[in-house]
């Protein structure tokens, strides 16, 4: 039993449960070979990476097989002339580009778990990262995938060349959380590195001002390859943590990352200053040089933990709202902290919109917890209203399944059933997350209520 | 009044009862890709407008029926860009149209195809349910992502109702320049690029010459330029046009034309036409009087696929056939989203 201990939970360690039995295969065809007893006798299966994962998405069934891939660790080939790698899925996110460095290359997706996630786990979630703004998330960042499906079956999915015939099952497969197969190998584009990389650090004394500048930056035709957002919060804790140089007195910070060839990124960062002060920045710094690029980065890559320093517990959120929506999405949740008595630190990838709030409590405190799970479930209703969605990048899970039903109707849902019916009629991978069930969201009085009308309103509805 | 939802709605439902098939249509521009037409014309075209478009969200959203042209004008106003540069084939050609067929234009190497570029959908499904996906945010992985899922469905999914897409700047300079030079010279030229982090976004091979465009700030492509050989091509702008759609000269032989997908640094393939490698070598454009079994084996085997792009018989395989466990896959697939089979009956495969 206590083998089977470090699997029960993934990055969201508020949800705990054992599996029935732990595999670590080490070959394609071991894997098979499980995925086929396991159709035969019925038995679910949740495959599993590095477990960084933030919404529970590989959490494990009592009754089910956790199907470890952290044997499949082999970068099997690195093409430079084409710049892609094939590697095992078990692969760490940056020993791809680790490994890719020799040639001038990298993989681009980054996100902050990158230096433990796994390929397979990113492309599972559609892992995104800092600079997707202008690179993209995992699904733009893939060429073909591997994967043993629920009966068994080997398949290659996509292809090496920039397209392939069919249906894209490529993008269907990236983000589908372990519901359609289990990846075996990945093929990912590779990059190359920029030439130069410049960041500027902008601090406001209004984060309306810091979310105008963010419109006017990407309205004069410059795309920043970062471009971050962090609130007083934010920024006290991460000042503390990481000595980032950040000016503690700013009620907004922020970031704008550019790159390009040496040319490209002068021009860029001249512009970008101009329209940071006219946009009301009370400071506009540059980087001096790449230590000091190091440590603005820092600052805000610590940002969690510098938040889990000055609070017993934080509960990371992940919406996405159209920027515009910034304003009103932040003085909402201030309305809702003061409501709930917790307190917010608010990081934005403010480029893309992904925004992550961070709810700080007491799980140790009676009630705190469930508090906290509240507010976050009205912040992230609060990005459906606005235009957004539940989860930009830490995807559905187990976490935010109730919450899917805020986002969707009966009519989506439905089809997302039938798609995974498409692949695992039996309904043997992962069953649970990402998609609730119609009668869950039904009994959670949460339909959607579109245009006074309820979906299928010949229903019984409880 | 540009709104056709409810009135489409109604024919998809009607089709189904009846079990009458239906060939969705749009402009018409695209109408000589992929297998024949089969069943009554349910046509998208007047279902139009832009349903919302800020500059500073990077994010256009507008009907199916909408025409490239008109998206593209309003795009352009803003100093804004179709990042993928669809190829039109056509005055009438729509965004629905443009997004089911999933064709990409010069750029896609570069800044990605119109699939990365698509966001959000409203689609209309064989039952006749409207469902939305997606949504107009860069960020989102609520739900499987159906939107890239319809981009190069050929219709046989559902009818594409709105789409969302993400727009980028237009570059504020660009100069083309071109070259002369053997083929295996320009795949290998073509394919360094991918190593380096020059602002490139163009990369075509044509009559003897190597053409590159070079596009950015104004001192990037200065910069640029004294790292690229060749001359200075005047009227690029054009040339990049008739590439695009298929008008350079090089687009009026009278045979096939097989598009030719391949990894971009696999040599020239010894095959009997007349030949022109896009896409940075990705995309090689083939006129041939061979047989297609021929060409496909022979592309097969150094690890591409082809399709029949234009002038296929129609006993032809248009696209490169699918493995069996694949078809079954697609076939599964394709009655999820359309149980009755009423939409573009076999325009992509037989039986799908």
């Amino acid at each position: 039993m206590e083998d089977l201990r470090p699997f029960e939970c993934d990055g969201l360690s508020v949800y705990r449960q054992l599996p029935m039995v732990v595999v670590l295969p080490e070959t394609i065809e071991q894997a098979q070979a499980i995925m086929r007893l396991c159709h035969e006798l019925k038995v679910p299966v949740v495959a599993r990476g590095a477990g960084t994962g933030l919404s529970g998405g590989a959490l494990p069934l009592a009754d089910g097989v956790l199907l470890s891939l952290a044997k499949f660790k082999s970068i099997l080939d690195i093409d430079p002339h084409n710049a892609m790698a094939t590697v095992q899925p078990g692969v760490r996110n940056l020993a791809i580009s680790e490994a890719a460095a020799t040639y001038g290359l990298y993989y681009a997706p980054d996100p902050s778990s990158q230096i433990a996630c796994t390929i397979g786990g990113n492309v599972a979630e559609n892992s995104g990262g800092v600079h997707c703004l202008k690179y993209g998330l995992t699904v733009h960042n893939i060429l073909q995938l591997k994967i043993v499906t629920a009966e068994g079956e080997l398949l290659t999915i996509g292809s090496e060349t920039l397209d392939s015939p069919g249906y894209d099952l490529l993008a269907l497969m990236t983000g589908s959380e372990g519901m359609l197969g289990i990846i075996v190998e990945v093929t990912v584009k590779l990059l190359p590195r920029p030439q130069r990389a410049q960041v500027l650090l902008a601090a406001f004394d209004d984060v309306v001002k810091a979310g105008e500048a963010v419109g006017a930056i990407i309205s004069a035709g410059i795309i920043p390859a970062g471009l971050e957002m962090m609130d007083r919060l934010a920024i006290q804790a991460a000042e503390d943590f990481a000595h980032a140089g950040y000016p503690r007195d700013a009620e907004a910070i922020l970031l704008c990352e550019l790159d390009g060839t040496n040319a490209e990124v002068s021009e860029y960062i001249m512009a970008a200053r101009k329209i940071l002060t006219a946009s009301g920045a009370t400071q506009v710094r540059t980087a001096v040089d790449e230590a000091e690029r190091q440590l603005f980065w820092k600052g805000r890559k610590s940002a969690f933990p510098a938040v889990g320093r000055i609070s017993p517990d934080y509960y990371c959120m992940d919406g996405t709202i159209p920027r515009r929506q910034l304003p009103l999405v932040l003085r909402r949740i201030s309305e809702m902290s003061a409501e709930y008595g917790l307190p917010v630190a608010n990081v934005f990838h403010a480029g893309d919109g992904n925004l992550h709030p961070l709810i700080l409590f007491d799980a140790n405190k009676e009630g705190e917890l469930h508090r906290t799970e509240e507010f976050g479930r009205r912040i992230l209703e609060l990005c459906v209203e606005v235009g957004g969605t539940i989860t930009g990048e830490h995807g559905v899970g187990m976490e935010k399944i109730d919450t899917m039903c805020v986002q969707f109707r009966s009519g989506e849902l439905a089809q997302f059933h039938a798609i995974k019916a498409a692949f695992d009629p039996n309904g043997l991978l992962n069953p649970g997350k990402a998609v609730p069930m119609l009668h869950r969201c039904a009994e959670l009085g949460a339909m959607h209520v579109h245009n006074g009308q309820l979906p299928h309103p010949e229903l019984e509805r409880f | 009044m540009n709104d056709h939802s409810a009135a489409l709605q109604q024919q998809v439902m009607d089709a189904v009862q009846n079990a009458s098939p239906l060939n969705i249509t749009g402009g018409g521009s695209k109408h000589f890709l992929g297998h024949a037409r089969e069943g009554q014309d349910i046509d998208v075209s007047g279902h139009r407008g832009i349903v919302e478009y800020d500059p500073r969200e990077l994010v256009l959203t507008a009907r199916s029926g909408t025409t490239l042209q008109e998206i593209e004008a309003v795009l352009a106003e803003a100093g804004q860009m179709l990042a993928f540069e669809p190829p039109h084939f056509g005055d009438g050609a729509t965004l629905g149209g443009t997004i089911a067929c999933g064709l990409s234009g010069p750029r896609r190497p570069f800044l990605g195809s119109a699939r990365d570029f698509v966001l959000g959908c409203k689609l209309l499904n064989g039952r006749g349910e409207i469902l939305g996906f997606g949504g107009q945010v860069m960020k989102n992985v609520a739900g499987y992502d159906v939107s890239r899922l319809m981009t190069g469905a050929h219709g046989t999914l559902g009818i594409l109702l709105e789409v969302s897409l993400k727009v980028l700047p237009r570059p504020a300079a660009s100069i083309t320049v071109a070259r002369e030079c053997s083929p295996e010279e320009a795949i290998a030229g073509m394919s360094a690029l991918l190593g380096k982090p020059l602002p490139v976004d163009g990369a075509c091979y044509h009559g003897d010459r190597c053409y590159m465009r070079i596009s950015g700030s104004e001192q990037a492509v200065r910069e640029a330029r004294t790292r690229i050989p060749g001359d200075v091509l005047p009227d690029a702008e054009k040339f990049w046009q008739e590439l695009r759609e298929h008008r350079l000269p090089f687009f009026h032989h009278r045979s096939h034309l097989y598009r030719i997908m391949m990894k971009p640094a696999t040599p020239p393939l010894h095959i009997d036409g007349a030949w022109l490698l896009d896409w940075d070598g990705a995309q090689r454009w083939l006129y041939s009087d061979d047989d297609t079994e021929s060409i496909r084996h022979r592309v097969e085997l150094a690890g591409g696929h082809v399709t029949v792009f234009r002038g296929g018989n129609h006993g032809d395989t248009v696209f490169q056939p699918l493995s069996a466990p694949m078809l079954a896959i697609h076939q599964r697939l394709k009655a999820s989203f359309d149980p009755n089979d009423i939409f573009n009956r076999n325009r992509m495969y037989a039986n799908l």
